[in-house]
């Protein structure tokens, strides 16, 4: 009953192009997480949909009704803002009752939400406080919990965490994402950059790709699931954008396509991936990737010396000079005593490969790694 | 009027900041060292120029010395103040103390009210905003005097604009004789005092409108608040500091208020200001002595103001 569902939005600022041809339903219930670079569109796509910016052309439709010429205050959302945006004269309980004491609501009524919303979020004891008085965690809490009170179909959070340090943002990913069950059927729409926040909290991750003026091109490069964006990348953009470290691109030029196996030569080596071989043909380039994690290193045919170890204790990441590409092949593994400059043999799975058309679009995957059960949408 | 407005930005004592961190410890005495050292220049300049002045008419408010022969003044104690002819007993003075307060009291509340309702409306982003907000300062900009005169032309009663267009307008009879009429005297001045100053008021109310954190409009909006509401409950608390130093600064002004009577209605008692009075004592009669008794008077007078706003605006801060 309150999906949002946009359609065929555009954005434009004077003639700058920021967001276009958006096609996106978000479900009831649903946790649709935005993300993308910085300056994508992200916050502005958000604050179209509560109604703060208009769009250029396109519908916005939440729960069955074309919201285009709505007021914010009658499309039954309520936003988390990126600065928090609490009244710095106000205490935290009145932060918080303040977009209620117009609705003609019981005070008793009034009373119970914010006191409950409170203790949710661990805010009672700094009821009487002001902002100024509040650490940058607690302010959040409370900019949450304003909108919390409110009980709104939809919940809008602008990069609600970027102003957090590194544990308090694991801490307060985990209470959003109890937040979210707790209040079945409100959708929530959650705009960040940090990939491992749209990959824990998200159901649908719309993953978003500036225009940098051109046109022709849509904003939205690839809408599904966490793992779906992870192993089936609709384009080269998402590939590299989704994974840390960024997958490695390997540019060369295809040998032979059959209908399961294509094989590409990468400096002097043939590689071949198990790729749907739809529109390729000899002679083609193409741009092999490969993960991190997915590179078989210590054993294989290819071999590459290596230049820069970053070590993470459970893990470390190896620069692989190698043929295949000008840049360094990085690899995850598990031993990290190897010495600098040193040989280290390595396999590409032709599973673990993914294959990009010129243009970027991705050829189907066929075959992923075992760890992966998930089936393309 | 030096001393008393810098009290208003610079309440605390010279290194009141270094008290924090030990009374005893040498950095913190060392700091305070620095601290006298950096505001002694200020205070010598402060005492040349507002001190000695003060000091002197003090000292000419305990004697009878008369402009014409200064040198042979005599001693006379508190007889100026509280004498058979002191400045206390004169009704005069106390009509121009009284004109002062309401003078002072109904131009600077209507020059707040419509500097708010300017800056408001200057705060709406629009492409004549910019042209708006340099137009506004003109009357701030023209000299008392001059746009006193201005004023004195166009509201003079044969001649004048403004009762050629009443005339015309049927809105009177016959022309109004604004600054001579004692009727009118007053508001006359009071309307010119507003359209010299509401701008002044304006521009510090915008500046503070500006500072509002824009987000918090945000969040009102999608939260339904009404405008009203965001007014009184969001923008007003939040530029109220700044609107009642900007009434501060105003009310001292208003309280001092000189020129524009002085140019437009010098000779009616009902617009004799408290400045207006000393002046006559000390130029027109020559009475010095007793001149600068009613001007320290006028300076305890602006000081026990000031006071009380002070200490309301204190109070009003803890209640909070
Ligand atoms: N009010 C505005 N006027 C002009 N350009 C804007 C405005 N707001 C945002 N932009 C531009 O739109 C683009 C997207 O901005 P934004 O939605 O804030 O990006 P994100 O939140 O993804 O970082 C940016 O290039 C920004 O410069
Ligand atoms: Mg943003």
């Amino acid at each position: 009953m309150c999906q949002i569902q946009l359609t065929q939005l555009q954005k434009r600022f004077g003639a700058t192009p920021v967001l276009a041809d958006v096609n996106l339903t978000v479900e009831e219930g649903e946790f649709c997480v935005f993300i993308g670079p910085s300056g994508c569109g992200k916050s502005t796509l958000l604050r179209i949909i509560a109604g703060l910016d208009d769009a250029s052309a396109g519908d916005i439709v939440i729960g069955g009704r074309r919201v285009n010429d709505v007021a914010p205050a009658r499309r039954d959302v309520a936003m988390v803002f990126q600065s928090y945006a609490l009244y710095p004269h106000m205490t935290v309980y009145e932060n918080m009752a303040f977009g209620l004491r117009h609705l003609k609501l019981p005070a008793a009524e009034i009373e119970q939400r914010v006191r409950r919303a409170a203790e949710s979020l661990h805010l009672t004891a700094l009821l009487d406080r002001k902002p100024g008085a509040l650490s940058g965690g607690q302010r959040q809490r409370v900019a949450i919990g304003r909108a919390i009170v409110r009980k709104p179909k939809v919940f809008l959070f602008d990069e609600p965490l970027s102003n957090l340090d590194a544990s308090l943002r694991v801490k307060t990913r985990v209470e959003i994402a109890r937040l979210h069950r707790e209040l079945n059927n409100t959708s929530m729409i959650y705009v960040t950059h940090d990939q491992v926040e749209a990959m824990t909290l998200a159901d649908k991750i719309v993953l978003l790709r500036p225009l940098e003026g051109k046109s022709g091109v849509a904003s939205v490069a690839q809408v599904g699931s966490p793992l779906e964006l992870y192993h089936h990348p609709a384009n080269q953009f998402v590939a590299g954008f989704i994974g840390s470290p960024a997958m490695n691109f390997l540019p060369g030029v295809v040998a032979s396509a059959e209908t399961a196996r294509v094989t590409v030569r990468a400096g002097d080596a043939l590689l071949s991936a198990a790729v749907d071989a739809a529109g390729l043909a000899a002679g083609g380039a193409v741009t092999l990737g490969v993960r991190p994690e997915h590179v078989v290193a210590g054993q294989g045919e290819l071999v590459g010396r290596v230049v820069h170890i970053e070590h993470l204790g459970e893990h470390s990441f190896l620069y692989l000079d190698t043929a295949l590409s000008p840049q360094p092949l990085v690899v995850k593994t598990a031993q990290g005593d190897v010495p600098l400059g040193s040989r280290m043999p390595f396999s590409l799975p032709a599973e673990s490969l993914h294959l990009f058309h010129a243009d970027g679009a991705a050829a189907r995957r066929l075959r992923v790694p075992a760890d992966a059960a998930c089936v393309p949408a | 009027m030096v001393n008393e407005s810098s009290s208003l930005t610079a309440g605390a004592p010279p290194g009141a900041a270094g008290r924090s961190d030990g009374e005893s410890s040498s950095i913190g005495r060392t700091r305070r060292r620095q601290a006298w050292l950096l505001v002694l220049p200020m205070l010598a300049v402060l005492a040349a120029i507002a001190g000695w002045p003060l000091a002197r008419t003090l000292w000419f408010s305990l004697s009878d010395a008369q402009l014409s022969d200064m040198a042979s003044r005599q001693f006379v104690g508190l007889a100026n103040y509280i004498g058979e002819t002191g400045v206390l007993r004169d009704p005069e003075w106390w009509n121009a103390v009284g004109n002062t307060l309401q003078f002072a009291l109904v131009s600077v509340s209507l020059e707040t009210v419509l500097g708010l309702g300017v800056a408001l409306l200057l705060n709406h982003p629009s492409r004549l905003r910019t042209l708006l907000r340099a137009a506004v300062l003109v009357p701030w900009a023209i000299p008392t005097v001059v746009s006193a005169k201005m004023w004195t032309w166009m509201l003079h009663d044969q001649f004048g604009v403004i009762n050629a267009l009443l005339l015309s307008a049927g809105l009177i009879d016959h022309p109004l004789a604004f600054t001579a009429d004692p009727d009118l005297a007053f508001p006359t001045i009071l309307l010119v005092d507003v359209w010299k100053t509401t701008p002044f008021m304006a521009l510090l109310i915008l500046a503070a409108l500006q500072m509002v954190p824009g987000d918090c409009y945000e969040a009102a909006r999608v939260d339904g608040v009404p405008r009203w509401r965001v007014f009184f409950r969001v923008t007003l608390p939040l530029i109220l500091p700044a609107v009642m130093v900007a009434m501060i600064f105003r009310a001292l002004d208003a309280l001092r208020v000189f020129d524009l009577i002085y140019v437009m209605t010098s000779n009616s008692s009902a617009t004799k200001s408290m400045s207006i009075y000393v002046r006559e004592q000390m130029i027109d009669f020559q009475q010095v002595g007793y001149g600068s008794a009613s001007a320290i008077l006028l300076v305890m007078i602006i000081a026990l103001v000031v006071g009380c706003w002070l200490t309301f605006n204190r109070v009003r801060m803890e209640g909070k």
